[in-house]
């Protein structure tokens, strides 16, 4: 059984009077400890899919077995609830709160998940990611590559098993980008299972599997040889 | 998550926007001052007339001729008499002091200056039964009651418009022509019922001699012995007086109040007042909270993305409630404890410049505060509930 079970999946939206589908029927398994990129033009559905895994939206038809439970029909708050526990979000523009914290963001999930103790969690999670020194500075008081540690660490702090990236690298410079992807090379490494999505050739390079969208639904999927493991975004 | 941590949250982001949370505060600060103010300016008028109602003498009971309820019109005529007094003063128990009163209106003069005031023509209880110390001189003697002497107390205020406030002693006025010994001044009561120091105290026997005629008596006071015993009182006055008028509970012909009654009276009247002009200012405080309503909205528009990515990690739709909720909250009882410390000063600064007494209860106090909290609560779940159901996906995309 794969980690996560995508079965035949559709999502329609309705913008106004028009309707978008945008998935049509897509079928994917992504198993436990995988590293998977998700490429594909604009408006292709590749976005749609990864809030489907993501546990943030769910689907109009079709199922989505993640770890074995079927979360397609599950209330928002039993979502929540879901995304907590099991993954970690890492996005384009950071996503980080700008009044708190690097460690209050952190601590966030955690804060959520109804976690007694938050600060030392946080602090290891920070830690893991080189920024245990920064703890205190807020967002912007950091450099891009560093809000983006902030916002693994704060993927990492509850230990999920899935790390949902979205154009990680996509406002940084290329060599700021090239330490992200590192970072990434050693969780999967770790055993977290790693999907990313984007448009970037040398961010695809590094990972075991392309998945690759046009019109709402695959057009191919192939093991990356050249990927990794062994880190070969270094 | 706990609400320490959440309450600091909110606290740091009602500081983030330091001059908007103060101007939204402000209808609740206005609001709660204006309901402490008003309340207090009501509770010192009420202690105010209580005080007065009180210097008369809680143990006062008053006879009056014919029967009616309360303060209000005669609905059976009647009339009082010395004998009435007589039989009070040897049936009637726990008595300390006796004053049957016959008034009227005089013009009193000395030398080239006039004033119109009251005479009122008793005996030596009334000083007692009245509750008014001597300021100078003496009271009236049973000797001169009895020889129906030419005598006169009189009030502060007599004192001042006749003698420009020397008590002149021994110094004759004329009450309506009618030549008077001033013997002694009554202690100033600083106003109350009929105005108390516009009066000139006078042997009964004498008024009705010179002044009134064989006229009834207008009014009986009745001391009791003590606060305690005034109802026991009133019940053997009204035997006696039944007795005496031969009449039944049905048909009596007279009537009796006490301090007790009107004090309650009173209390009730200013109360209420003080409730309904209350309200009003109530009525300021929940546009206070429309207000936080208002910039609660503007702040979860604002603030979209941050439930967008509060929501991706975890957040329920309880929590993002509780989140706006506690904001809301916080804004209208600071605004509340801030409106408290004005609405205490601002009264207080009442009663020191203007001579108002004032009187801010806890009760009030504690209304406002509790009030203010509901205000933020009511017009904060509005907006909380709507960035709760805010979807995550469209706030993350929001710019």
């Amino acid at each position: 059984m794969a980690l996560i079970e995508v079965r035949d999946i559709h999502k329609v939206y309705h913008m106004g009077e028009v309707e978008v589908r945008a998935l049509q029927g897509v079928t994917l398994d992504i198993e436990g400890g995988d590293y998977v990129a998700i490429m594909g033009p604009s408006g292709s559905g590749k976005s749609t899919l990864m809030n489907l895994i993501g546990c943030l939206d769910t689907p109009t038809e079709g199922s989505y077995l993640l770890d074995g439970e079927d979360v397609s029909h599950l209330s928002p708050d039993r979502l929540a609830a879901v995304r907590n526990r099991q993954i970690g979000f890492v996005f384009q523009q950071f996503n980080l709160l700008p009044r708190a914290s690097a460690l209050q963001n952190v601590e966030l999930p955690l804060v959520y998940g109804g976690a007694g103790n938050t600060r030392e969690p946080a602090m290891r999670s920070l830690e893991r990611v080189g920024l245990g020194d920064r703890a205190h500075h807020r967002p912007r008081e950091l450099s891009g590559g560093e809000q983006q540690r902030v916002a693994i660490a704060r993927a990492l702090v509850n230990n999920p098993n899935i790390v949902l990236a979205d154009e990680p690298t996509g406002n940084l410079d290329t060599r700021t980008g090239e330490e992200i992807l590192v970072l990434f090379d050693e969780l999967n490494a770790d055993g977290i299972t790693m999907v990313v999505v984007t448009h970037d050739a040398r961010v695809a390079g590094g990972t075991r599997r392309i998945v690759r969208f046009v019109d709402g639904n695959i057009d191919t999927d192939q093991i990356n040889h050249q990927g990794a493991p062994g880190g070969n975004h270094a | 998550m706990n609400l320490l941590e959440a309450l600091r949250a909110a606290y740091a982001s009602l500081m983030a926007n330091k001059s908007r949370s103060l101007l939204t505060m402000l209808g609740v600060i206005i609001g709660v001052a204006a309901v402490l103010v008003v309340v207090a300016i009501g509770e010192g008028l009420k202690a105010d007339t209580l005080d007065r109602i009180r210097s008369l003498g809680t143990n006062l009971i008053m006879v009056f001729p014919g029967a009616g309820r309360g303060f209000g019109p005669t609905t059976r005529p009647g009339r009082l008499t010395e004998e009435d007094v007589a039989a009070l003063r040897s049936g009637a128990r726990q008595i300390s002091a006796i004053a049957p009163v016959v008034q009227t209106s005089v013009t009193a003069k000395y030398r080239n200056l006039t004033h119109s005031t009251q005479v009122v023509g008793t005996n030596t209880d009334w000083a007692h039964a009245m509750a008014f110390e001597i300021a100078e001189g003496r009271f009236l003697s049973d000797s001169e009651v009895r020889a129906r002497s030419r005598v006169a107390v009189i009030g502060t205020e007599v004192m001042t418009e006749l003698f420009y406030g020397r008590a002149l002693l021994g110094e004759f006025i004329r009450l309506n022509g009618v030549p008077f010994e001033v013997i002694g001044i009554l202690e100033e009561k600083g106003g109350g019922w009929g105005n108390p120091d516009n009066q000139i105290v006078i042997p009964m026997s004498t008024a009705r001699q010179r002044l009134v005629g064989n006229a009834n008596v207008s009014r009986i006071y009745i001391s009791a012995a003590s606060e305690g015993v005034v109802p026991d009182v009133i019940e053997s006055v009204k035997q006696v007086l039944r007795r005496t008028h031969r009449v039944t509970e049905m048909t009596e012909d007279f009537r009796i109040r006490d301090q007790t009654e009107f004090l309650a009276t009173i209390s009730e009247t200013t109360g209420q007042l003080t409730m309904f002009v209350g309200g009003i200012a109530l009525v300021s405080l929940l546009v206070g909270g429309v207000g936080i309503m208002n910039i609660m909205l503007v702040s979860v528009a604002e603030r979209t993305r941050e439930i967008g990515i509060r929501k991706a990690v975890g957040a329920r739709r309880r929590d993002i409630l509780a989140q706006f909720l506690i904001e809301s909250t916080l804004l209208s009882v600071i605004g509340g404890l801030i409106g408290i410390a004005i609405g205490f000063s601002v009264s207080r600064a009442l009663g020191g410049t203007l001579g108002w007494q004032t009187v801010v209860p806890m009760w009030s106090v504690v209304a406002a505060f509790l009030f203010s909290g509901a205000v933020g609560v009511f017009f904060g779940w509005y907006p909380a509930r709507t960035a709760a159901m805010l979807d995550p996906i469209e706030c993350l995309r929001y710019e």
